[in-house]
């Protein structure tokens, strides 16, 4: 055989009937199809979240006037200054411990109820879940609304305790009535994501570490919980973000004296008319937030 | 030798549904014993309620002489190869086999010495900190295996461990599955719908239907001698015949030709003669038949070549017959539509009792 045999005639005939060309635009119009798919959220996106969260970021290094009008002019950080003052730092840690403990109430509530959901027959699985998702068929206000009677001074809560022979319980315009508030809200939202987390759980896994001598919590925190996690810091991003921001809750439940950051937002919009430390606060929740978001994906990821 | 596992009137029922029905089994130590039936036959229940993963309604299951049938899984001195093999996604291989030592609180530096003997043993050592998903499907089914034995169970529980590896890769693992349990010593229970695997590998075999254990055996014994027609049919290929018994030696076909058969049946009482197909040998009709040989006429209608065998179904007074001849240079081929006779030796048929 020689070192460089002649060119096989029928490779010949194969290259003359490649055309690269056709390939190419395949591949292009099927990209252009998957912009054209996309457009419309692109659309919504840009006018609805995009151009509204610039305007804030650049509101936020506004000048206010001595009326109240925002002037776009003699850019300054003064805005952001005033987030370390100490009233504004006293709000954010109130917003904060509260957003953390309705996150880990609404975790350590939710947690047994998707178990035992997942581990249902799927019919039962179904029935259930549509129970959870319930209170979304009627409007948000209207059940915090309900709280408020519940709550009251007059509610069912102080009738109770005072026929049960303790001295009344009224939580109503306390952190307590905002923290009732806001877990029953954003329950939901953490129960879904930990049912689907579970519901995919491959049990077998649980009766290997059974068999391999663990017993049941051990079962449970060896294997269940690691492979849950994903659903545990999905839900706990759910309930924790807006939680923090929340605004309905705590101005129907809580007092004049329990001001949390969302209220503070709104009113430095409304009542202060002081457009630019409102979005100059409005950005530093959002920062916060996003690192938080992030520094939890990054452990979370890393444990798993 | 000692029972390593006893099932004494073991009952299992899920509801309405009796899955397991008053089984009697005892398992001897260092045995290969296997639990062979279609899905939905028991044998996975039987096997869980061993392994402690359900329990039986009723009845008693000793491991080793210590009753155990209502003891939690990680209180019983087996481990099961699960058939999904289960290994924990979060860990790695070492982690996954090492699970059980750590769980038992064995010592840390006894635990990694016995991972990496075991690792070794199943030839994964190189792959110890990959995680499961980076294996491949044999390579999982090896750590299954790895993970139960490190912990030197009493028992091994294999729930169709091969049931997800392609055909050469499962006849492999069978002799290395084989070997390995020779050289180990540990008693095998293993649960399977595969017959070859079964013959392949068991010392003895149970064979389940409906959640009753129906006949225990040797692999050959099985095959031989069916006691019920549920188990000729379930193993292998085999020619069912209906006849009645003459006598203790004897029974009589529809045709009205006796042959020689011993069976314990009553005289008069309708039986089955069961015959596997490779038992049959084929016979131009102006052949002699060597004397003592059974025989009937009938006509060829059907030939696969199988490569080394050729499957003929000949038709017959006795209804459609299979017969397997071997693909060998003196071994007569047959056309389809051509007449033959069908011909076997006594010792061929099994009498079955209705």
């Amino acid at each position: 055989m020689s070192e460089h045999p002649l060119p096989d005639p029928a490779d010949t005939i194969a290259e003359m009937l490649h055309q690269p060309e056709l390939e190419s635009d395949a591949v292009r119009s099927e990209s252009r199809r998957g912009v054209l798919i996309a457009l419309p959220s692109w659309i919504y996106l840009t006018l609805f979240f995009a151009i509204p969260l610039l305007i804030v970021v650049v509101y936020s290094f506004a000048t206010r006037s001595s009326t109240g009008l925002t002037r776009l002019t003699g850019w300054n950080i003064e805005s952001y200054k005033r987030l370390f003052d100490p009233l504004v730092a006293e709000i954010a840690f109130r917003s904060i411990v509260l957003a953390v403990a309705t996150t880990l109430i609404c975790l350590a509530v939710s947690y047994p109820f998707a178990y035992y959901i997942a581990t249902r027959t799927p019919k039962w699985r179904n029935l259930l879940i549509v129970l959870v998702l319930i209170p979304f068929w009627s409007n948000f206000l209207v059940r915090t609304y309900a709280w408020r009677i519940i709550l009251g001074s007059d509610g069912p809560l102080a009738q109770i305790t005072e026929w049960m022979g303790f001295e009344p319980v009224r939580l109503l315009f306390t952190n307590s009535a905002v923290l009732i508030g806001l877990v029953y809200g954003y329950l939901p939202f953490m129960v879904l994501p930990l049912y689907a987390a579970l519901e995919r759980m491959d049990w077998s896994l649980v009766e290997a570490a059974r068999d391999l001598y663990a017993d049941g919590w051990t079962a449970f925190r060896k294997v269940t919980w690691p492979l849950s996690r994903p659903g545990v810091i999905a839900g706990s991003i759910l309930v924790f973000i807006p939680s923090l921001g929340a605004y309905v809750t705590p101005a129907l439940l809580g007092g004049a004296k329990t001001t949390l950051l969302g209220d503070y937002i709104v009113s430095q919009f409304l009542a202060a008319r002081n457009q630019p430390f409102g979005s100059a606060l409005s950005v530093a929740v959002m920062v916060v937030m996003l690192g938080a978001v992030v520094v939890y994906f990054r452990s979370g990821a890393k444990n798993l | 030798m000692t029972d390593s596992v006893k099932l004494t009137g073991v009952t299992k029922r899920f509801g309405d549904v009796l899955a397991v029905d008053d089984l009697h089994l005892n398992v001897a130590d260092g045995e290969f014993f296997s639990l062979l039936g279609p899905s939905g036959c028991g044998k996975t229940t039987t096997l869980r309620m061993i392994a402690g993963f359900e329990f039986p309604t009723s009845g008693s299951l000793t491991i080793r002489g210590q009753e155990m049938a209502l003891n939690p899984p990680n209180e019983r001195p087996v481990n099961t190869v699960f058939q999904s093999y289960a290994l924990f996604p979060h860990m790695t291989i070492e982690e996954n086999v090492g699970f059980g030592l750590r769980m038992k609180k064995v010592a840390p530096a006894d635990i990694a010495q016995r991972v990496k003997r075991t690792l070794d043993m199943v030839q994964l050592s190189h792959r110890a900190s990959a995680s499961p998903s980076q294996l491949s499907g044999g390579q999982q089914q090896r750590v299954a295996l790895a993970r139960a034995l490190v912990n030197e169970p009493q028992v091994l529980l294999l729930d169709e461990p091969l049931g997800a590896l392609d055909l050469k890769l499962r006849q492999a693992m069978q002799l290395e599955l084989k070997d390995l349990q020779q050289r180990v010593g540990i008693t095998f229970i293993y649960v399977t719908h595969d017959q070859d695997e079964a013959l392949t590998m068991s010392d003895r075999i149970g064979v389940m239907s409906d959640g009753k254990l129906l006949q225990v055996g040797g692999p050959q014994d099985i095959y031989e001698h069916p006691r019920s027609r549920f188990v000729a049919d379930f193993i292998g290929e085999i020619n069912l015949m209906p006849a009645v018994a003459v006598d203790r030696d004897s029974v009589k076909l529809l045709d009205g030709q006796v042959l020689m058969a011993p069976h314990d049946a009553p005289a008069g009482r309708s039986v089955t003669v069961a015959i596997r197909p490779e038992r049959f040998t084929l016979f131009r009709p102006d052949a002699e038949i060597p004397s003592g040989r059974s025989s009937i006429a009938g006509k060829v209608i059907r030939r696969i070549y199988h490569g080394d065998v050729f499957l003929y179904d000949v038709d017959t007074a006795e209804g459609l017959l299979e017969v397997k001849e071997e693909n060998r240079p003196n071994v007569e081929v047959f056309e389809i539509d051509s007449q033959v006779v069908v011909s076997w030796s006594p010792s061929a048929a099994t009498v079955i009792e209705d």
